[in-house]
């Protein structure tokens, strides 16, 4: 590995470097289809300038008759956009949006299984580039909410219209947002830990 | 004009059958894809697969003279607590070769690891009160 002298790498900011006191963090994952505002919406809340983290995933090469039969893999690199939000001094939470291909999220160990929750990003211009992620929460229990990132030539749809067109039950908010703008951003994230606490609620009686 | 129509799904629903074997993949797509890096770990002792994105690590000394350059820039950047992932990030290493890095440096209690709060079947309340309470601040 041709690794950089580890003087030469720049580390967090002075302002960046959390308090010794944090004790533990948790995450949220925003989702959604290719150029919905995932990354867009994690820079517009993020006290950190946003990172980028990758994992490489293979192909399970073994039979695959390329090269004549060798255990050749073909490499993918998979990144991920972060930021991250200092709840307490103890407390950080960590936001992850993902690119790339839906079905290698999922494969990195621990990301959605953890998360309190996801957020579900549309473009109601292409609002089926978000099923398949939705689909895929579902399947695993990660509970989520829906948010509309308004575009301006974007067709807007009743809340109705769109549950009916979501296959949403009653109980997950669906909201309009504007990814741009923290307070847009951050009253996703609180629409999102509110459903989370009456789940909780609901979860403490039965 | 009407949205298009999703189906729901449910917990525990078997994901989509992956293609058969003879449907050659779409450009840029792998089958089966997998991690690249598996990591086994020392008996006994934590485990890469105990890690989290999230986890914060935290040096508890120096590097030592035997350390390698990636261990030492681990040590360096952890002198206040960095999540996993923060960590891959100003590395620019793949976070399972970071967490194969700290496993050997938590073997040799050069760091220290805090766990991630991860999400129960029911949530901690006050945990997610907390984190309203730090959102509305923002
Ligand atoms: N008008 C408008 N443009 C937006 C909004 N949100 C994002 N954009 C723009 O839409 C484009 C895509 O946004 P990104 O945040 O990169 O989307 P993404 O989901 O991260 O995209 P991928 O990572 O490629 O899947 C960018 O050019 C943004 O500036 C919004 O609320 N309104
Ligand atoms: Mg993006």
């Amino acid at each position: 590995m041709d690794f950089k002298s580890s003087d030469t790498i720049p580390g967090p900011r002075t302002e960046d470097r959390l308090p010794h006191t944090a004790e533990a963090a948790v995450k949220i994952v925003i989702v959604g289809g290719f150029g919905v505002g995932k990354t867009t919406m994690v820079g517009s809340v993020s006290e950190i300038r946003p990172l980028t983290t990758e994992e490489t995933m293979t192909q399970a090469g073994i039979g695959i008759d390329d090269n004549f039969g060798s255990a050749s893999k073909t490499a993918t690199t998979v990144a991920m956009d972060f930021g991250r939000i200092s709840i307490t001094d103890q407390l950080v939470l960590y936001l992850f949006g993902t690119p790339g291909q839906e079905r290698f999220w999922f494969l990195w160990n621990g990301l959605f299984e953890g998360a309190l929750g996801a957020v579900v990003l549309v473009d109601t211009r292409r609002l089926e580039v978000s099923f398949d992620v939705m689909g895929r929460l579902e399947e695993r229990g990660v509970p989520f909410v829906v948010a509309v990132n308004s575009f301006p030539d974007a067709p807007r749809y009743p809340v109705a219209e769109l549950r009916t067109a979501l296959d949403l039950p009653e109980e997950i908010p669906i909201l309009d947002c504007d990814v741009r703008r923290r307070a847009s951003s951050r009253d996703v994230l609180m629409t999102l830990m509110r459903f989370l606490h009456s789940l909780a609620m609901k979860g403490a009686l039965t | 004009m009407t949205p298009p129509q999703r189906q729901r799904r449910s917990p525990g629903q078997p994901p989509a059958v992956p293609p058969p074997a003879d449907t050659p993949p779409k450009e840029g797509e792998l089958r089966n894809p997998e991690r690249l890096f598996v990591i086994g770990g020392e008996a006994g002792g934590e485990r890469a697969a105990d890690l989290d994105l999230v986890t914060l690590i935290v040096a508890r000394a120096d590097p030592p003279v035997s350390a390698t350059p990636e261990q030492a820039a681990v040590l360096r950047l952890c002198a206040a607590p960095l999540s996993v992932a923060e960590l891959s990030a100003y590395l620019s290493l793949p976070y399972s070769v970071v967490a194969v890095l700290l496993t050997d440096l938590l073997a040799a209690e050069l760091v220290q690891a805090r766990a991630p709060i991860v999400r129960q079947k029911v949530a901690d309340r006050s945990l997610l009160e907390a984190v309203m309470h730090g959102l509305q601040k923002l």
